[in-house]
């Protein structure tokens, strides 16, 4: 295989991808644990750069980055860990190793073209086509029909809506204890109330 | 400059990567360079609007105060306090500057002077915008300090909260111009879209006020509370790299409402493609500072608001309002006819008409409904503690709570 | 295409070189002589007690959830807003819907209270 600079940049992607995930495993830290979680993302927002996903790349980074990680940390923040460096006492792993290797295999086998290599037909991917079709230029115009369209992915797309504003309303009976809706505070004088503007 | 590099003798992929990187580093370089001028400039028009003169002692007007202000920072003791995560700590600086640093890429400065005109540009700006989220964090995190904490927190829940607005704000002529480069929004603005869209630049300018952190929504660094929030632990260069990073955030906000409402480059009533470069330059830049002296003006004049304060403003007001204007622009771009054919002023005309009837409506509706509720907030005060108006003096304490 | 984002990897690149040289030379001109005093956590001049890394309320939290939900809603805005001028009626009903859900569990949110800070 020729060293393209396209390989460069996927290896440097894949290299920050990995070493980040993998720091996320690693690190005793959970506020440090979050940010190599970013790293990890930025990562993969690099690879859809990549494979010419410009926009896929760009919400990688305001969703991913920008706001579930984000999130992430504000939850970890509300914990009592926080404040300290977590001991290891963890005994599983070696469930845990057996389960990733078994996953690993499990995609090398159907996503790779080894299971061909070796014989074993019907197994893996397709990979008969040897020069896939470039990405058309306006993908992002290919991208807000397909949003739209009955017969692609206006169901899923308007199941998000759905998912999300339960999200919302979860979070919410989550955040407001029963006791502290307005009704209930307005009736002692408002003025003795402390201030917790936080 | 490419092609006086193939000239030379250069493969033509070589010579535009070498001018791009040429490109990259002049922006880079005037754009700190530039931040020595605008924080004088700043000085010297905050202290005019306050009544004050502005720094008027180092040089001709004051002009070298910058320069002996950084000389003076560069000699300054640089403390890492105990205790602090020494990493997040010294990398947060950095990722402030180059955070807004990065916004430049994508700035039409002129007809073809652009970094790279990506077909993703308004998405670019918001991931860019992002990682100065996590630089504050990582301030505040890594100083090992309970002020910079809190501040930080406090600066990042104001800053995604503001990011709502502010990208239905620039939603908006990405809608009209049916592309989100940033290239195509000037050169479809045949009429500036602030004339026919006169909340949403409303809106985007009060968001992104908040976003950079200015006065009134300046309460991130607010001294009687926090003392300087998420940065009160950097000395000498590390702060001036937070001071940098701020300003040149200012003014890039200032730019960016010129190209996404003002018309960018283009100079009214002159097609396109008949602009000098150069005179596109200078005609973004004047559009930019007067953009920015609005900022200024804001900044000098309204005070500081509380935190509950700011967040009820964005969530109960600005989100609402920038959802339903969307929604206006959207279903009369989609009514008007032969809005996606503009290709001259006088294609311009009618739609620009209607919208801004529209928002004149919107204004008005807006206006009423505030009043409405402001009337029934204040019947509710009263209520509780008696009349307001005229008895400031009567009232118990804690009305202003 | 990779060649678009050259410049954006330049300037990571640069900003990042520069910001180091100005941290250097921070060092390389300025004094360093520190005191336990100095590097102590400034508390606005007591004493510092307990661990500056603490617990925040539960209200920081929410503000995220809710800024998330509108994040991904302007997300999905973003590639229609690009070609919503082409969609037939059916586009804007079909993104009508998506935006109407959404806003209805905004308007719930809002009135039970999700939305006071305090």
């Amino acid at each position: 295989m020729e060293i393209t600079v396209e390989a460069i940049v996927f290896l440097v992607f894949s290299a920050i991808t990995l070493g980040g995930a993998l720091q996320v495993v690693l690190t005793r830290n959970l506020f440090h644990a979050a940010l190599y979680l970013m790293l990890s993302l930025f990562g993969v927002a690099g690879l859809f750069v990549l494979l010419t996903a410009p926009f896929l790349a760009g919400a990688q980074v305001v969703i991913y980055i920008g706001a579930i990680t984000i999130l992430i940390i504000f939850a970890i923040m509300l914990t009592p860990q926080v404040t300290r460096v977590l001991k290891v006492h963890h005994t599983q792993w070696p469930v845990a190793l057996a389960l990733a290797a078994l996953l690993f295999v499990g995609l090398v086998w159907t996503q790779t073209p080894l299971a061909d290599e070796l014989g074993a037909d019907g197994w893996s991917a397709d990979f008969t086509v040897e020069d896939p079709a470039d990405v058309p230029a306006d993908s992002l115009t290919d991208l807000g029909k397909s949003l739209v369209d009955p017969e692609r992915y206006m169901l899923p797309f308007e199941a998000a809506s759905l998912l999300l504003m339960a999200a919302l309303i979860g979070a919410v009976l989550l955040v407001n204890r029963p006791d502290d809706n307005p009704d209930a505070e307005a009736a002692p004088a408002a003025g003795a109330r402390p201030d917790q503007s936080g | 400059m490419t092609d006086t590099l193939v000239d030379i003798g250069l493969s033509h992929d070589l010579a535009v990567l070498i001018a791009k990187l040429v490109g990259v580093f002049v922006v880079a370089t005037c754009g700190l360079l530039w931040t020595l001028f605008g924080i004088w400039l700043e000085r010297k028009v905050s202290g005019r609007l306050q009544d004050r003169l502005g720094p008027n002692r180092v040089g001709p007007f004051g002009l070298f105060q910058t320069l002996a202000d950084t000389i003076k920072i560069l000699l300054k003791e640089d403390l890492v306090p105990d205790g602090a995560d020494r990493w997040l700590f010294n990398l947060a600086p950095v990722l402030s500057t180059f955070s807004v640093l990065l916004l430049w890429v994508v700035i039409p400065f002129s007809a073809g002077w652009i970094g790279t005109d990506l077909s993703i540009g308004v998405l670019y700006l918001l991931a860019a915008g992002s990682l100065g989220m996590v630089a504050t964090l990582m301030a505040g995190w890594g100083s090992n300090n309970k002020y910079a904490l809190l501040g930080a927190f406090r600066a990042v829940a104001q800053l995604i909260s503001y990011e709502v607005p502010m990208v239905l704000a620039m939603l908006v002529p990405v809608l009209m111009t049916g592309s989100m480069s940033l290239q195509a929004i000037v050169e479809g603005q045949y009429i500036a879209y602030g004339l026919a869209i006169p909340l949403t630049v409303f809106i985007f300018l009060a968001s992104s006020l908040a976003e950079i952190g200015r006065a009134p929504f300046d309460l991130l660094e607010a001294e009687s509370e926090l003392v300087a929030g998420f940065h009160i632990e950097y000395s000498g260069m590390k702060f001036g790299l937070f001071y940098v990073a701020e300003f040149l955030h200012a003014f890039t906000v200032g730019v960016l409402a010129t190209v996404l409402f003002l018309g960018g480059w283009r100079i009214p009533f002159v097609s396109a493609q008949d602009t000098p470069a150069l005179l596109g330059f200078g005609s973004l830049l004047i559009k930019s500072l007067l953009v920015y002296l609005v900022i200024m003006w804001v900044r000098t004049t309204l005070p500081r608001v509380r935190i509950d304060q700011i967040l009820e403003f964005n969530w109960k007001f600005l989100v609402p309002l920038s959802l339903a204007n969307l929604l206006v622009v959207a279903l009369l771009w989609k009514i008007v006819p032969d809005t996606d054919q503009i290709a001259s002023v006088n294609d311009a005309l009618l739609p620009t008409l209607v919208l801004l009837t529209a928002n004149i409506l919107l204004i008005v509706v807006t206006s009423l409904i505030l009043r409405e509720r402001g009337r029934r907030e204040r019947a509710h005060i009263a209520a509780l503690y008696g009349p307001v108006d005229g008895a400031a003096d009567a009232a118990p304490a804690g009305v202003g709570d | 295409m990779l060649s678009d984002y050259v410049p954006i990897a330049a300037l990571l690149i640069l900003s990042v070189v520069m910001s180091f040289i100005i941290l250097f030379m921070s060092r390389l001109f300025g004094p360093y002589r520190p005191t336990a005093r100095k590097l102590a956590p400034y508390e606005s001049g007591m004493q510092p007690y307990g661990q500056a890394m603490r617990r925040i309320p539960v209200k920081f939290y929410r503000v995220a959830v809710l800024f998330i939900l509108f994040d991904i809603e302007v997300i999905f805005f973003l590639p229609w807003a690009v070609i919503f001028r082409d969609l037939g009626v059916y586009g804007l009903v079909v993104m009508g819907v998506f935006f109407f859900v959404l806003t209805a569990g905004f308007v719930y949110e809002w009135k039970v209270g999700g939305l006071e800070w305090d």
